[in-house]
């Protein structure tokens, strides 16, 4: 008798455990879940996290995500407006807004993601054809881009932002408000859609570093000819400057020189031309010192007796002066 | 225990069974309460799945039973992701890509003026608030990866190759720094971003050569410009002073000139002076003196009478000089 009890005792824990795991369950922060009966979905989803109760045995947990997620669109090659090929690659955050739609039209995540490839991967292509390659790589329509000084003034386009009417973010935008919209019927929340990577594809990328090396060249050249061009002013003016200082200083010689002269004469003839006297005396002194300066040893001179020298030579008394 | 076990004598009762569970439970449920928070990390205690506390690092008490659930998450570590490029040995599994073709995907950019660039950087970050980093985002480290990679390129999007290789460097970290900032904050990852860093960025690899070349042509041309520089200091400076040199001499020339002159002058009028006062003596004496001075010096003295005229043509003029004498 005591047997049966005690059999009877543990046959009803197990079964009021079994009832009990099956009545209880609990909700994470990280989920929302729908009690379905018979595979439909009862009321309102919970999403309020902790312990909760369900009838048991007819009625089932589906656990569904509550957080962000993520879609992670493969690289796609596209073409853009102006044919240029590119490989995009973006990325977008979504949520399961409406856990019954969702659980209806999708079930599973898997599902989900399929969709999300085919509605984002579509939109992406449709706004990367209609725009040109600039519009997706830049954002900010008016800005100035910080100049290399070193390569200022340079012809072509270098250091030159091609200009936009959209931008990127304005396109990421478009592809947002198409998709959002197809999505709300899956009861998927679309939260961004951002382009993670765009890049040219294989053949344009060889294109793009072939115009980048020819860039590149041209600038070289032109310093190469900046300095060539330089060092010839800088030659030439050393030739200038240097015809300039001497000529220049030839002509102050010359004028320094030519004053000086001036001013000896004048002063000479000023002393030497006052009176007829002065001019005579000036004659005959002169004429001395010019004799003096005449004659070397290699001079023979023949001198009459009747010269002045010698006039008392002859005679103490000469006849005549 | 009493003794060794007597098989015949041991009846298992439900006492014993229940005695036996209820002692495993108990060890078992006093190993799992206790639970210890690192110093770097917080705790965030869920009951039954839903949020209950945060809590500081130490020793801890929860419930058992998978009743009270822990995730420790280290809200003081300094978290770092790579972009481009893989430092191996990383504890964090989100720290770089694993494929380097990946990484090479990473790397490659579009520039604004349409130019290719390679760019290599890597986004410190910490987690601010557990709770988000837990419940609000699935793979937050995938969504941070994301965004960095897409806030990059709208960055350098935006700027000139050569803005995006040397000049806006620092430019580009900050800008992208509030931009990332700004969208985790948005996505609520619970996590802030500390610091952006560039690392390597360099125009593609078949590109470089024509960007080094840039550099050496712009060397080539400030040496060509040193060198003729060099010229012209070498010789104009020196003509300078050659020119000076010249019209110094030229000064002094002049004053020369003009102070003989007036030397002379002097000399003129003070004998002049003294000449006027008794000109015929005065006359012969210097005549005379002068005489005296040059006659001496000449090699050759022939004194003819005056009537002996005819004598002339005999004498041997072409005498050498020092023949006589």
């Amino acid at each position: 008798m005591k047997q049966m009890t005690l059999i009877a005792l543990v046959i009803g824990a197990v079964v009021a455990v079994i009832l009990l795991g099956n009545t209880l369950y609990t909700v994470p922060e990280t989920q929302q879940v729908i009690i379905t009966q018979f595979g439909r979905p009862i009321g309102e989803p919970i999403t309020k996290a902790g312990l909760h109760f369900k009838t048991p045995f007819i009625q089932e947990v589906n656990s569904i995500e509550k957080r962000i997620l993520a879609w992670d669109g493969r690289p796609n090659e596209m073409p853009t407006k102006d044919k240029t090929y590119i490989v995009v690659d973006t990325f977008a955050r979504w949520r399961i807004s409406d856990a019954n739609q969702y659980f209806l039209r999708l079930r599973d995540e898997r599902s989900a993601q399929s969709r999300l490839d085919d509605i984002l991967g579509s939109e992406t292509r449709n706004a990367i054809a209609k725009h040109e390659l600039i519009e997706v790589i830049r954002t900010t329509k008016d800005r100035e881009p910080a100049a290399d000084s070193t390569l200022s003034n340079t012809p072509g386009n270098i250091g030159v932002l091609y200009p936009i009417n959209k931008g990127r973010a304005k396109i990421e935008e478009e592809i947002f408000t198409q998709a959002a919209v197809k999505l709300q019927d899956f009861g998927i929340e679309l939260l961004d859609v951002r382009f993670k990577r765009i890049n040219y594809n294989q053949s344009v990328r060889q294109r793009i570093y072939e115009r980048m090396i020819s860039e590149r060249q041209q600038i070289a050249e032109r310093f190469r000819s900046q300095g060539a061009g330089e060092a010839a002013k800088i030659k030439g003016k050393k030739e200038r400057d240097l015809q300039e200082i001497e000529s220049k200083a030839y002509r102050t010689v010359l004028e320094v020189r030519g004053k000086a002269d001036a001013e000896a004469t004048e002063i000479y003839s000023n002393a030497f031309n006052r009176t007829p006297e002065t001019v005579e005396f000036y004659d005959f002194v002169k004429t001395l010192e010019t004799y003096e300066q005449l004659f070397d040893d290699d001079t023979t001179m023949i001198l009459s007796t009747d010269s002045d020298i010698f006039r008392y030579l002859k005679a103490v008394e000469p006849e005549t002066p | 225990m009493k003794g060794p076990p007597n098989l015949d004598n041991f009846n298992v009762t439900p006492k014993m069974v229940v005695g036996v569970i209820l002692l495993f439970a108990a060890i078992f449920a006093a190993f799992s309460t206790f639970y210890t928070v690192q110093a770097e990390s917080q705790g965030v205690v869920l009951r039954f799945g839903k949020y209950s506390k945060t809590v500081d690092p130490g020793l801890r008490f929860k419930l058992p039973f998978g009743i009270d659930k822990v995730y420790v998450v280290p809200v003081r570590r300094q978290l770092k992701q790579e972009f481009g490029f893989g430092t191996s040995g990383a504890s964090n599994r989100s720290q770089f890509s694993p494929s380097s073709s990946e990484q090479a995907e990473e790397r490659s950019m579009v520039t604004g003026d349409l130019n290719a660039a390679s760019v290599e950087w890597i986004i410190q970050y910490r987690v601010q608030d557990p709770q988000l980093f837990l419940f609000k985002v699935r793979q937050p480290e995938l969504t941070l990866r994301n965004i960095s990679e897409s806030v990059m390129r709208t960055v350098v999007g935006d700027r000139t190759v050569d803005e995006v290789i040397t000049i806006g460097r620092e430019e580009i970290e900050s800008d992208a720094l509030v931009m990332m900032q700004e969208l985790v904050n948005k996505y609520e990852l619970g996590l802030s971003i500390d610091q952006v860093q560039l690392k390597d960025v360099n125009p593609p690899r078949p590109v470089r050569p024509s960007f080094n070349e840039v550099n050496q042509a712009q060397q080539e041309r400030e040496s060509m410009i040193n060198v003729a520089n060099g010229e012209y200091n070498k010789v104009i400076p020196r003509a300078k002073g050659e020119a000076e040199q010249k019209i110094q001499a030229a000064d002094g020339y002049a004053f020369k000139r003009v102070n003989e002159a007036y030397g002379d002058v002097s000399r003129f009028n003070a004998v002049f002076e003294q000449y006027i006062k008794a000109p015929e003596v005065t006359k012969r004496r210097l005549y005379l003196e002068t005489m005296k001075n040059v006659i001496p010096q000449m090699g050759k003295k022939v004194i003819l009478d005056e009537e002996a005229q005819q004598i002339l043509p005999f004498l041997q003029l072409e005498a050498k000089k020092g023949g006589t004498r």
